[in-house]
């Protein structure tokens, strides 16, 4: 098993025809990825990189049993991407496309969480699950099959942690991107709780940013619930307040949302700090020798 | 994007929010003429003179200052103009003030916060109101949160007439003044979402003697994301209120703050950038900068990522951590070559290349003649710069 993608996906790329979304779908295909085609308005009809193009998201749906979509259609367009999969019965959504306005994101929230539908991003890398599918951006090389989940607000970061528990001898059972956006669709709850469902996830690495309280509402699901190890580390210690780091939503701001702030909360739910963003791997290499 | 005040005044206008009256001037005379105007339109006496800088924390610098006549909007226009305000939320050094708002002064009876931004929380728009206007709303939040009410606005119905009302209600208004208090609030709610605000915030809302209830300062922050469709509020970004390296980093699509350490870097990725600068610290250095180059790490941008982080003198050594997913490592290194050769780098430069084709790019700068220490380790990146720190 695994969490939100596996071998039984049935993958719809929306914007499939663009340049990135061609040359990302490439990838996917040549991982192995169940892609079964993908949606282009107006394009209906025609074949892209072997696989069927539909004009919407519900004929993929009704012609080729699509489940889950992966959206690499522009900002202005994205917000109604969203929307479509959603109400065309898709139940994992991972949305790419950074640069979303807020006040878009808002209803989109709401209206996926209403359709019972997971949403992934936006300004995500999307979902790897080693040997079976890759759904997003990732980099295939860097993983390797095993039992530990990865959730992360950032990209590049991710990849980091996974290519150091690699390099420890440590696979991954699943690693969620789940961007770094004010509103993003899944939270770092939301994954938690999957992990702590999922037979194939013995421990989770939590890859955390300053800004925002989901740390700290990660921290209360930890405390209450996980029974399985969970390694945290935060980036932007060094970051001051009142300055945006890149994503949309790491700014500390109004003293809320320091990363010392959820080191601490994570500590107190009983979750292994990683100061050092380079000993990720080892911490978990560590836990395992020892148990 | 954060615009000034008198900006904001004017866009909150253009969507029915009473507004105090002002005009703006960049010149000693200029702020002559403008209360002038004001004397033709009102009658009025009393000016207040407002620096107009992006900073909040305005009044406590000196920035804003009462006038009793032409005469002392002189003076005290004089005094502003020009001046290097500091605030808390300014640098050190301030921030120089190039034009200010000569405003009616407001005989106030009461004051009154009131605010609009996003809840990550619930996800949805929150409006906040509270009587404790003109004061520090963070505090108010932290020190006395039953002080503060909230109302949050459901995306499918939009704001309702009865949470504006229990607002006004909940503020104390009566009569006329609550008609006015509840419109006074639609109008703000409708302005922050037809310009796509992340924040607006009216403090203080004030209550005047004569009855009207009135924005008297304003602050609006645009939401970057949305610009594209508001064109002629983009153009009212004020590039003097950035920091001209931050500036110059933005030309070049590179997202750039500059911080105070010794050691600058360059980072693919806004999560890993800052794992960076915590990284450095870690190794015994204080990071110069936060620098994410995105996925275009080509030798263009590398290289006016270099000579940014070089403006900065107190730069002692150089950190460029790319993680390739997409990009290729060999790629990064050979832009990082041609940077490198074109910009004189005469303090240690560490680079660390991991990901898709890492040994081939490590290679490349190996055999590139620069003197370069390169890693494939993140943790080795973080000795060296310790090392380059020491020697």
């Amino acid at each position: 098993m695994a969490i939100l993608v596996d071998k039984n996906t049935r993958l719809v790329v929306q914007g499939f025809t663009g340049k990135e979304g061609s040359f990302h779908s490439e990838q996917m295909l040549e991982y192995g990825t169940p892609l079964i085609g993908g949606v282009t308005p107006g394009k209906g009809g025609d074949t892209h990189l072997g696989k069927p193009v539909f004009n919407t998201v519900s004929d993929a749906v009704s012609m080729e049993g699509a489940n889950t979509s992966v959206i690499f259609v522009p900002p202005p367009f994205a917000a109604d991407a969203i929307l479509e999969a959603a109400d065309a019965g898709i139940k994992t959504i991972v949305c790419i496309t950074e640069g979303i306005p807020v006040n878009d994101m808002i209803p989109v929230y709401h209206y996926v969480k209403q359709k019972g539908a997971a949403l992934i991003g936006p300004n995500c890398p999307g979902i790897f699950t080693p040997g079976q599918a890759k759904v997003g951006i990732m980099p295939a090389m860097i993983f390797s099959e095993g039992n530990v989940g990865v959730v992360s607000r950032s990209g590049t970061l991710t990849y980091e942690a996974v290519d150091q528990l690699t390099r420890q001898g440590l696979g991954q059972s699943t690693a969620v991107g789940i961007g770094g956006d004010p509103i993003i669709g899944s939270r770092f709850l939301d994954i938690l709780k999957l992990f702590q469902a999922d037979d194939a996830t013995e421990a989770v690495v939590m890859i955390g940013e300053i800004g925002g309280t989901a740390e700290e509402e990660a921290a209360a699901y930890i405390r209450d619930y996980m029974n399985k190890p969970v390694f945290v580390f935060i980036a932007g210690r060094t970051a001051p307040p009142g300055r945006r780091m890149g994503h949309a939503g790491a700014i500390i701001s109004g003293g809320k949302g320091t990363a010392a702030d959820k080191f601490a909360a994570l500590e107190e739910a009983g979750a292994t700090i990683v100061l050092n963003p380079a000993a990720i791997g080892a911490a978990v290499a560590a836990h395992f020798s020892i148990a | 994007m954060k615009v000034h005040e008198y900006q904001a005044k004017e866009i909150l206008a253009r969507y029915g929010v009473p507004v105090q009256k002002g005009v703006l001037a960049t010149s000693i005379s200029g702020a002559v003429d403008a209360a002038k105007k004001l004397q033709a339109e009102n009658g009025t006496n009393l000016f207040v003179v407002k620096a107009q800088v992006h900073a909040g924390g305005r009044g406590k610098g000196g920035g804003v200052k009462l006038a009793k006549s032409l005469q002392e909007v002189e003076e005290k226009a004089g005094a502003i103009l020009g001046m290097m305000l500091k605030t808390p939320q300014t640098g050190p050094e301030g921030q120089k003030v190039r034009s200010v708002l000569i405003a009616d002064a407001v005989d106030i009876e009461k004051e009154f916060y009131l605010g609009i931004t996003l809840d990550r929380q619930k996800n949805m728009t929150v409006i906040m109101a509270s009587t404790e206007g003109g004061v520090e709303i963070e505090k108010v939040a932290e020190e006395t949160p039953d002080l503060i009410l909230k109302e949050w606005v459901d995306p499918s119905i939009g704001l309702q007439g009865f949470q504006a009302r229990r607002l006004a209600f909940g503020l104390g208004f009566e009569g006329e003044a609550f008609k006015k208090a509840v419109k006074f609030i639609m109008a703000l709610y409708n302005a922050y979402e037809a310009t796509d605000c992340s924040i607006a915030e009216i403090n203080p809302l004030t209550l005047t003697k004569g009855g009207d209830v009135l924005a008297i300062d304003a602050k609006l922050n645009l939401d970057d994301n949305a610009l594209y469709r508001h064109k002629d509020l983009a153009e009212l970004r004020d590039v003097h209120e950035e920091d001209p390296l931050e500036f110059e980093a933005s030309e070049f699509h590179l997202n750039y703050v500059k911080l105070d350490g010794n050691v600058g870097c360059m980072v693919n990725g806004a999560g890993l950038a800052m794992a960076t600068m915590d990284i450095i610290k870690i190794a015994g250095g204080e990071p110069a900068n936060f620098l994410d180059v995105g996925g275009g790490a080509n030798p263009t941008t590398v290289e006016a990522g270099f000579r940014i982080i070089l403006k900065d003198p107190s730069v002692k050594a150089i950190l460029v951590n790319i993680f390739g997913g997409i990009v290729r490592c060999d790629r990064v290194a050979k832009g990082v070559v041609e940077a490198a050769n074109k910009v004189q780098i005469n303090i240690p430069l560490i680079v660390r290349l991991q990901g898709t084709n890492a040994e081939e790019g490590k290679q490349i700068l190996d055999e590139s003649g620069l003197k370069v220490e390169t890693a494939i380790i993140f943790q080795e990146a973080a000795d060296k710069v310790t090392k380059a720190l020491a020697g």
